[in-house]
């Protein structure tokens, strides 16, 4: 593991650090080039140099909560006490489920997949209510990939659909796709025509070269004309009726896509969480792959959370199978629908959850949360949260990446080392999950339950 | 009417200072239209207005009205948030996610704020 880079300041400046090479974690960009200075009197960041907007809210938002380690039902309890009882709740639950690990390293995901291997439970991750259904769809249609180190270097025709980066990854243009100069894109934005789709005039249109505005709720039909006309076939006439986009500008588009030399379609949550979701994504990897027959196209899903991506894979390399998967067999199954947590909670399954650094008390469908009020929820977070509020057992843990080290995944699947500035009296996700696991494998005999 | 949930710079940062603070609650709770549609229902900034569907309703406060040409007729945006969760369907048609985005709402307005 890389040593942190810090640097103690003056003599006359003693508390105060400066941390090089540090990695911000708040967005799927997991921008790797902060500069910190941390007060180290405060135990606070003070600057984030070269953060963006959401960067500069998380590393100066993040100091030491002034809340208890552990409480249960409220009350503040010993670290162990609130462990003993977490393992106690996925012990004797029947349908233990885990939700969320977004926000934590893989190291602490690694230790949840172990849990719930251990209980025969079900874990879920933020990817099912985010890009679960390119999940889907990847396995249905294939991936074209690249990294954002490859797309900087020679991307020559940017797409972006259903997605607002300039306000939910405000450097994913300046830092890989768009401003940048690369090997083969000298003169940076200059060399690349940039194209914008959506239903709305964002932040972003700015810095398009060109803006499409697409029908609400008419992605898949827009993709699957250009996938039309991308292989040669007609299409309706009526097509600028159906999605808005005239067929003028369609022919436009598709002589630039397959006339590019590097191309790139990045897709957010306007494909994924509309009518058609999985279809959507499939429909521009299909016309990605499609369009390898005339150029290099790659499509990438632009992710929202620091360690969405290692979610995916640290859930993928264990289990096989990359989030909704269910242990009660005693081997990994995979049903997005049946296994993913809005569904299960929805429909009154789980016993007990165990949520890691979420918030589904906040942002999950009123009966999900409704019936997620019914049953012992045990919570880890590094803030105070509609979750942990209503949790029966609830730890503050440190921060990912303020805090604590470890690896996450950049949205281009680019795993990267975690430089924590400042110590935290709270414990890891990572520890913590370890504890109950160690808990858990004493309850048990050769992994099941001792008989009563 | 559509009702988009989505991401902002805002709801971003105040996300940081945390859920449970003013800040995040207000912003989450506040939604954008054009000019047009504020007109027609007869709008304006900081108007409460109560937004309804199959699943739930919630009030919220009417911003500042976008330009016509920004955002379409008949379209709500609104930043993430337990505001549009309350309204969300449960259903994923078996694929885990909601229908998060494009949800259809009907508006009533309350008063003046």
């Amino acid at each position: 593991m890389s040593e942190t880079k810090t640097t103690e300041a003056a003599a006359d400046e003693p508390n105060i650090r400066i941390v090089e090479d540090a990695t911000c974690t708040f967005c799927g960009c997991v921008c790797d080039d902060m500069e910190l200075t941390v007060d180290l009197d405060a135990n606070r960041i003070t600057k984030a140099k070269n953060a963006c907007v959401l960067g500069r809210a998380w590393f100066l938002q993040h100091g030491i909560e002034d809340h208890p380690q552990a409480m249960i039902e409220g009350r503040e309890v010993p670290l162990e006490e609130a462990m003993d009882e977490a393992a106690r709740i996925l012990h004797e639950a029947k349908f233990p489920i885990t939700y969320g690990l977004s926000d934590s390293p893989c190291e602490a995901q690694r230790v949840a997949v172990a849990i719930n291997d251990l209980v025969r439970g079900n874990i879920d991750t933020t990817t099912s209510v985010c890009h679960g259904p390119s999940g889907i769809a990847f396995q249905g249609v294939g991936e074209s990939t690249a990294t954002l180190g490859e797309v900087k270097n020679r991307a020559d025709l940017v797409i972006y659909w259903g997605g607002n980066p300039a306000e939910s990854h405000p450097r994913h243009f300046t830092r890989y796709t768009v401003t940048p100069k690369g090997r083969y894109i000298p003169n940076g934005k200059k060399d690349r025509y940039v194209v914008l789709i959506d239903i709305r005039k964002t932040p972003s249109s700015p810095v398009a070269d060109q803006s499409i505005r697409v029908k609400p709720g008419r992605d898949f039909e827009l993709l699957w004309a250009l996938r039309a006309l991308v292989r040669g076939r007609d299409i309706s006439p009526d097509i600028e009726e159906i999605t808005g986009v005239s067929r003028e500008t369609l022919d436009e588009l598709v002589e630039r896509m397959k006339n590019c030399n590097f191309g790139v379609l990045f897709f957010g949550m306007g494909l994924t969480m509309t009518r058609g979701r999985h279809f959507n994504s499939g429909a521009l990897l299909a016309l990605a792959t499609d369009l390898n027959k005339h150029t290099h196209f790659v499509a990438k899903p632009v992710r929202g959370h620091g360690n969405v991506t290692g979610a995916d894979n640290v859930v993928s390399w264990q289990t096989g199978y990359p989030f909704g998967v269910n242990f009660h067999r005693g081997y990994p199954r995979f049903n997005p629908g049946e296994y993913t947590t809005v569904d299960l909670l929805a429909r009154g399954d789980a016993d007990a959850a165990m949520m890691i650094a979420t918030d589904p008390a906040s942002n999950f469908p009123k009966r999900a949360i409704e019936n997620l009020k019914k049953i012992p929820v045990i919570s880890l977070d590094a803030k105070p949260t509609y979750t942990s509020r209503a949790a029966r057992v609830a730890f503050m843990v440190a921060t990912y990446g303020i805090n604590t080290g470890g690896t996450v995944y950049r949205m281009d699947d680019v795993p990267i080392t975690l430089r924590p500035a400042f110590d935290s009296p709270f414990p890891t996700d990572e520890e913590v999950l370890t504890g109950i696991y160690t808990r858990l494998k004493a309850l048990r005999v050769n992994g099941r339950k001792k008989a009563a | 009417m559509i009702l988009i949930p989505g991401r902002s710079s805002k709801q971003g940062t105040s996300l940081n200072a945390g859920k449970l603070k003013e800040e995040y609650q207000t912003i989450t709770s506040t939604i954008e239209m054009n000019e047009s549609t504020m007109n027609k229902l007869g709008l304006s900034t900081g108007d409460r207005v109560r937004l309804s569907c199959s699943t739930g309703k919630v009030e919220v406060a009417c911003g500042k009205p976008r330009k016509d040409e920004d955002l379409p007729d008949g379209m709500i945006f609104i930043p993430y948030g337990p505001s549009s969760s309350e309204l969300m369907e449960s259903d994923t048609a078996g694929t885990g996610m909601p229908m998060s985005k494009q949800m259809m709402v009907e508006v009533e307005r309350l008063g003046a704020n």
